[in-house]
C-alpha cells in the first residue's frame, strides 16, 4: 500500500525532526508542499486556483509553529490532514469562496501526487508506443480518457467488435511483455 | 517563496518533547491556580472553622467534586488541543458524576430535619457562591487558554469550553477552602452553575481568541 510506506517514511521524518533534526525536517516539508499544492487545488475552483500557494505557505507555518500537537504515537498523515483541512476551511470562511467540493469530503492527502502522476502517465506512454498505433489510440481512449467502444470505434472507422477485439488483443500483448515475464 | 519559507522555518527548528504540549498546560494551570488561591486568601480568607471541616464528609466531597470535574475539563483540554482530537467522554463522566452528587444530596435531605432542609439547599451564600466560583476561576481560564494559543484545536469554541471547566472546577476547588457550606445540594446546583459559568466564558473566548 502506498500510503503505509508514504505515513511510514514521513512519520519517521516528523519524529526525527522533532528531536532536532533539521536536513529531514526541511526534506519533510518539502515533500508536504508537493502534496498539498494538489490537494488545495483541487479544492478550490479554477477562479481561486492561485489560493492554493498561499494555503500551502499557511499550513506548513502551523505545522511548524504548532507541531507540538502531534502525537508521536498516532499517524502523522492523520494529523497532518486535520491540519490542512483546518487550514483550507479557515480560508475559505475567511474569503466567503464558493467550494468544488463538500466540506465533509475527506478525501486523502496522499492519494495523488503531483510527482506520482506524470512518472505514472510517462510510463504508460511508453509501454503504449510499443504496440500498433492504432491499438494504442484505441486503448487510450477506452482505458485512460473515458471513451465508449463505440466512440474509439467510429474514430478510427472501425466496428464496435473489431475495435474490442484489437483492445483486447494490445492488452494481452502488453501483459505478456510487461507481467513480470522476462522480455 | 514557498522554498525560502521551508529554509526559515528548518533553520529555527528546536526539538520538542514528546509532553510538551501537556507540559506546557499542565504549567499554565499550577501557576494560574496558585495566582487564584492567593485572591482567595487574600479577598475571603480560609473558612474559620478549617480545622474541624477537614473531619467533614461534605468538605471532601467538595473537594473531589471539584477537583475531579477540573481533572475531566483538564482531559477534554488536552484531547481537544489538537487538531484531530474528539473526544465525549469526559462529558459523559462529568454529567455522571454530577448525577451521583445529586443522589447524594437527595439522601442527605432525606435524613436531614424538616428545618435543616433550606439550609442545606441555599445555605447562606448561595448568591455570591457561583460569582465568587467565576472570579477564582477567571484567572486560571486566562493562563489556560494563553497555553492553548499556541496549540491547534480544530474547534476552538468547545476547546476554550473545556479549559472553562478546568479552570472553572479548579476555581471551584480553590473556592471550598473559603466557603463553609455543608449541603451536598448546595454543592451540586449553585458549585455546578459557577463551574459551568466559567465554561461559558472559555467558550466565547476561544471562539476569537483560539483561531489559527
Amino acid at each position: 500500500m502506498q500510503t503505509d510506506t508514504t505515513e511510514l517514511r514521513l512519520r519517521g521524518l516528523m519524529l526525527a525532526s522533532l528531536d532536532g533534526d533539521a536536513a529531514a525536517y526541511r526534506t519533510l516539508l518539502a515533500e508536504l508542499g508537493r502534496h498539498l499544492r494538489p490537494y488545495f487545488t483541487r479544492r478550490l475552483t479554477p477562479a481561486f486556483a492561485s489560493h492554493a500557494e498561499d494555503l500551502v505557505q499557511d499550513t506548513l507555518l502551523a505545522i511548524h509553529t504548532r507541531r507540538m500537537t502531534y502525537d508521536r504515537a498516532r499517524p502523522f498523515t492523520a494529523w497532518l490532514h486535520a491540519v490542512a483541512h483546518h487550514k483550507f476551511v479557515d480560508h475559505v470562511r475567511r474569503q466567503s469562496i464558493r467550494l468544488t467540493v463538500p466540506l465533509e469530503d475527506d478525501a486523502p492527502i496522499f492519494a495523488p501526487d503531483d510527482q506520482a502522476d506524470a512518472i505514472a502517465r510517462r510510463d504508460l506512454g511508453v509501454v503504449l508506443d510499443t504496440i500498433p498505433e492504432r491499438t494504442s489510440d484505441l486503448i487510450r481512449r477506452t482505458r485512460i480518457d473515458g471513451a465508449s467502444v463505440a466512440e474509439a470505434a467510429a474514430a478510427h472507422g472501425m466496428t464496435e467488435t473489431a475495435a474490442k477485439v484489437s483492445i483486447h488483443r494490445g492488452l494481452k500483448a502488453l501483459a505478456a511483455r510487461f507481467a513480470g515475464g522476462p522480455k | 517563496m514557498t522554498d525560502d519559507l521551508i529554509a526559515r522555518l528548518s533553520a529555527d527548528l528546536k526539538p520538542v518533547r514528546p509532553t510538551a504540549m501537556q507540559r506546557l498546560l499542565l504549567a499554565a494551570t499550577v501557576v494560574s491556580t496558585i495566582v487564584a488561591i492567593a485572591a482567595m486568601l487574600m479577598w475571603l480568607g480560609m473558612r474559620p472553622d478549617m480545622p474541624d471541616a477537614v473531619w467533614t464528609m461534605s468538605f471532601w466531597t467538595k473537594f473531589g467534586y471539584t477537583l475531579i470535574i477540573s481533572a475531566l475539563g483538564g482531559v477534554a483540554t488536552v484531547i481537544l488541543a489538537r487538531p484531530e482530537g474528539r473526544t465525549a467522554w469526559p462529558w459523559r463522566a462529568a454529567v455522571g458524576l454530577l448525577a451521583i452528587l445529586l443522589v447524594v444530596a437527595v439522601v442527605q435531605l432525606a435524613r436531614a430535619e424538616p428545618d435543616e432542609m433550606m439550609p442545606l439547599v441555599v445555605g447562606k451564600t448561595s448568591l455570591v457562591c457561583p460569582w465568587r466560583i467565576v472570579v477564582l476561576g477567571l484567572p486560571i481560564l486566562l493562563g489556560t487558554i494563553l497555553a492553548l494559543r499556541r496549540m491547534a484545536p480544530s474547534s476552538p469554541t468547545l476547546a476554550g469550553f473545556a479549559a472553562g471547566i478546568m479552570a472553572g472546577g479548579a476555581g471551584a476547588w480553590v473556592y471550598s477552602f473559603a466557603c463553609d457550606e455543608n449541603g451536598m445540594m448546595f454543592l451540586a446546583l449553585f458549585y455546578t452553575f459557577g463551574i459551568v459559568m466559567v465554561g461559558a466564558i472559555g467558550a466565547v473566548l476561544g471562539r476569537f481568541l483560539l483561531r489559527w
